[in-house]
C-alpha cells in the first residue's frame, strides 16, 4: 500500500505541469487561436521562476515571476497573430525556438544550482494519515491549484457570460464580431491566460518537480500538453483525465527503468511520445466527432470588416 | 490609429524587401541585446557576422553548416506551401543518419565504390520512411501531422541514442556511446583543399534546383500551390489532397534524411548521439525566411548558417553563451513573420477607406 501511495503521488506530480499548460491552451484554442508555442512559454516560466526564487528566496514571488514570464512570451505571440495577422502555426514555432534560446541564455549562470527544501502546503503531521497523506497531502500548492482550475475552467466556459463570448468568438469570429463582441480583445486575453498557465506549469518543473534549472528541462512536455487538448476533444474534465494518464505513463517508464526492467532506458523513454502518437491516431480516426468538437475558427486569421 | 487594409494582390516588390527589413530589424534588436549583455554592440555584431567568414576555412565552414539547412529547408518549404506542416525534420535527419550509417558500418572492411551511393540512398529512404508515418496517420486517420511528426522526432533521436549505446557501439570506443569510425570509402571526400567542405555540400544547390523545378515546372508544383492558397479550388479542380500530403512529406523526409547521412559521412565520420545542433528545427526558420521559395531558401540557409558560426565566435572571443544563436534565430523568425504583413496589407493612418474583406489563411 505504501508503494501504491508513493506511485500515486508521483503520478500527480508528473501530471501537474501537463495539466496546467494544457488547461491554458484549452482556453486559447476555445477562442479560436492555435498557439503551438507552449514549450517556449513553459521554458520561460521555468527559468523565470527559478531565477526569481534564487534571487529572492520567496517561492510566491517566483511563481508570480514565472506567470509574468509566460505572459510576456504569449504577448509577443498575440502581437504577431492578432496585431500583424501572421500565420499562427509559424508564429507558435517561432515562440518555441525563441523560448529555448532565451531561457538557456537567461539561465546560463544557474545551471546545476538547486533550491532548498521542497515546498509543501500541509503540515508534516498530515502526511501520517494512511495512504491519503503520502499520496495526496504531500504536495506543493501548485498541485492543488492545478486541480482547482479544472472545475473553475468548466464553470468559466459554460456558466459565465464571458465564457459564452469566448466560445462564440472561437466558433465563428465573423458572427461574434457582428454581434458586437471584440474578437481581438477576447483572443488577446485568452492568449495571455494561456501564457500565464504555461509559465506556471514550467515553474512547477523548476521549483518543485526537480528543484533546479537545466537547459530544455521541459523535454517536450509543452508538445504533449498540446496533444492533450486534442485528446480531450477540448473538454476540461477529459483533459484532466488525460493529464493523469500521461503522468502515469511517464512514471511507469521511470519505475520500469529503476526496477532494471529488461529494456534499454532509451526505449522506455520513448513510451510517452509513442503513447501520444497512438492516442492521437485513435482519437482523430473518429472523424465526425472530432470535427464537431474543434472550435470552428481554430487557426483561422480574423480579418475585421472595416 | 493604424489600420490594415488588404491588398488586392500581394506586393511583389515588398515580398523581396520584407525579409531584408526583417534582417535589418534583427540586427538592430541584436545590437540592443548585446548592449544589454554588457558588450559593445557594434563589435559583437562584427564578430558575429563578419569574423567567421574572413578566410577560406571560414567560408568552407559556412558551406558545411548551410548545406543541411538548405536541404531540409527546401523540402519543408514545399510542404508548408501546401499547408502540410512537417516539423519533425530533426527526427528524419536522425533516421537518415542511422540508415546511412548502418550501411557504412555493415560495409566495414568490404567498402567499394558502391558504398557511398548505397549510404546516400539508405539515408534518403530512412528519412522518407520516418516521414511516411505522419503521412499515413494524416491521410488514413486524419491525425494532425504537426504533433505526430514532432513526437516521432523524440522517438527518432532516442533510437539513435539507443543504437550508439548498444548494437552499433564500437568495440574499441572505451564505452563511449559512438560507432566505429566509417572507412575511407564510406566518407564524403573534401572538395576544397584547406577546408572541411565535402562532396555532400553540393547536394544543397541540387536540392534548390530540384525544388524550383518541381514548384515552377511540374504539375505537382502547381497542385501544391493551388491547394496551399485555396484548398477548395484545388478540390474542385480534382487535385488529391492525399497525394500532396504524401508527396510533400516523403519529399521533405527524404531531403532531411539526405542531410543526416551527409552529416555523418562528412564532417562527423561516425554515428554518435549529438549529430545535429537542431538543424531540423532551424530549417523551419530557413523555409520562412526564404519565403517558402527554393531560391530564397538558399540565401536564408546561408544567413542562418552564419548565425551558428557567429554564435561560436562570440562565445570564444567575447565570452557570451552559445544560446545567443538561438535567440537571434528566434528573433529573426518573429521579424520575418511580422514583416509579412507589409506584403499582404497596406498600413493606413486612421480608419480604412472602404470595407475590404480578406479570406482565411
Amino acid at each position: 500500500m505504501d508503494m501504491t501511495a508513493a506511485i500515486l503521488a508521483t503520478v500527480v506530480t508528473a501530471a501537474t505541469p501537463l495539466l496546467l499548460a494544457a488547461l491554458g491552451e484549452l482556453i486559447v484554442e476555445k477562442s479560436g487561436v492555435l498557439n503551438l508555442g507552449v514549450e517556449g512559454m513553459m521554458l520561460a516560466g521555468a527559468v523565470g521562476g527559478f531565477i526569481a526564487a534564487s534571487l529572492t528566496g520567496s517561492l510566491l514571488i517566483a511563481l508570480v515571476a514565472a506567470v509574468l514570464a509566460g505572459m510576456a512570451m504569449s504577448l509577443v505571440f498575440a502581437v504577431l497573430v492578432l496585431g500583424l495577422r501572421a500565420n499562427q502555426v509559424a508564429s507558435g514555432l517561432a515562440l518555441v525556438l525563441f523560448g529555448v534560446g532565451l531561457s538557456s541564455l537567461a539561465g546560463q549562470g544557474y545551471v546545476g544550482q538547486s533550491l532548498g527544501a521542497a515546498w509543501r502546503l500541509f503540515p508534516e503531521s498530515w502526511r501520517e494519515i494512511p495512504f491519503v497523506g503520502p499520496a495526496l497531502l504531500a504536495h506543493g500548492p501548485v498541485v492543488y491549484l492545478s486541480i482547482a482550475l479544472v472545475p473553475l475552467t468548466v464553470w468559466f466556459l459554460y456558466r459565465t457570460r464571458a465564457g459564452l463570448i469566448l466560445r462564440a468568438v472561437g466558433e465563428n469570429h465573423d458572427a461574434a464580431h457582428g454581434l458586437g463582441h471584440d474578437v481581438v480583445r477576447t483572443r488577446t486575453l485568452a492568449i495571455l491566460w494561456g501564457g500565464a498557465l504555461a509559465g506556471l506549469g514550467g515553474a512547477y518543473l523548476s521549483l518543485d518537480y526537480t528543484p533546479m534549472w537545466a537547459e530544455n528541462m521541459t523535454a517536450g512536455r509543452g508538445w504533449i500538453a498540446l496533444a492533450l487538448v486534442v485528446f480531450a476533444a477540448w473538454r476540461p474534465w477529459r483533459l484532466m483525465a488525460g493529464a493523469y494518464l500521461f503522468g502515469g505513463i511517464t512514471i511507469l517508464q521511470l519505475h520500469a527503468q529503476g526496477a532494471g526492467f529488461g529494456m534499454p532506458s532509451q526505449v522506455l523513454s520513448m513510451l510517452p511520445y509513442l503513447a501520444t502518437v497512438a492516442v492521437l491516431v485513435i482519437i482523430s480516426s473518429n472523424r465526425s466527432r472530432l470535427s464537431l468538437a474543434a472550435p470552428g475558427s481554430l487557426n483561422k486569421t480574423f480579418h475585421p470588416p472595416a | 490609429m493604424l489600420t490594415l487594409e488588404a491588398r488586392a494582390a500581394p506586393s511583389a516588390a515588398l515580398s523581396i524587401l520584407a525579409p531584408v527589413v526583417a534582417v535589418g530589424l534583427t540586427l538592430a534588436a541584436g545590437y540592443l541585446l548585446f548592449e544589454l549583455l554588457g558588450v559593445d554592440g557594434g563589435r559583437a555584431l562584427f564578430v558575429f557576422f563578419v569574423r567567421p567568414v574572413q578566410d577560406l576555412y571560414g567560408l568552407g565552414e559556412l558551406a558545411v553548416k548551410a548545406a543541411p539547412l538548405i536541404l531540409i529547408g527546401v523540402g519543408l518549404a514545399l510542404g508548408f506551401r501546401a499547408n502540410v506542416w512537417n516539423i519533425g525534420a530533426e527526427g528524419q535527419f536522425a533516421l537518415g543518419a542511422v540508415a546511412g550509417g548502418a550501411v557504412a558500418l555493415a560495409a566495414h572492411g568490404v567498402e567499394g565504390w558502391w558504398t557511398l551511393p548505397a549510404m546516400i540512398a539508405a539515408g534518403a529512404l530512412g528519412g522518407a520512411a520516418w516521414a511516411a508515418l505522419p503521412a499515413l496517420f494524416r491521410t488514413r486517420f486524419n491525425t494532425n501531422e504537426i504533433l505526430t511528426s514532432l513526437m516521432l522526432t523524440y522517438v527518432g533521436v532516442l533510437l539513435l541514442n539507443y543504437l550508439v549505446h548498444g548494437p552499433l557501439k564500437s568495440p574499441d570506443s572505451f564505452n563511449f556511446p559512438e560507432s566505429r569510425p566509417f572507412g575511407d570509402l564510406a566518407l564524403l571526400p573534401v572538395i576544397v583543399e584547406g577546408t572541411r567542405a565535402h562532396l555532400g555540400v553540393l547536394l544543397a544547390p541540387l536540392a534548390v534546383l530540384g525544388g524550383w523545378f518541381v514548384l515552377a515546372r511540374l504539375h505537382l508544383g502547381y497542385q501544391i500551390r493551388v491547394i496551399g492558397l485555396a484548398p477548395r479550388a484545388g478540390a474542385y479542380a480534382g487535385f488529391s489532397q492525399r497525394r500532396i500530403v504524401w508527396a510533400t512529406l516523403l519529399g521533405s523526409g527524404a531531403l532531411a534524411g539526405l542531410a543526416g547521412v551527409a552529416e555523418v559521412a562528412g564532417p562527423i565520420g561516425q554515428l554518435q548521439p549529438a549529430i545535429s545542433p537542431g538543424y531540423g528545427f532551424t530549417a523551419i526558420i530557413v523555409a520562412f525566411l526564404g519565403r517558402l521559395h527554393p531560391v530564397g531558401v538558399f540565401f536564408a540557409g546561408t544567413l542562418i548558417a552564419l548565425s551558428y558560426l557567429g554564435g561560436e565566435f562570440v562565445q570564444i572571443e567575447l565570452g557570451l553563451p552559445l544560446a545567443v544563436t538561438g535567440v537571434f534565430q528566434g528573433m529573426l523568425l518573429f521579424f520575418v513573420l511580422g514583416c509579412e504583413v507589409l506584403v499582404r496589407y497596406r498600413i493606413r493612418l486612421g480608419g480604412a477607406r472602404r470595407a475590404v474583406r480578406g479570406g482565411a489563411t
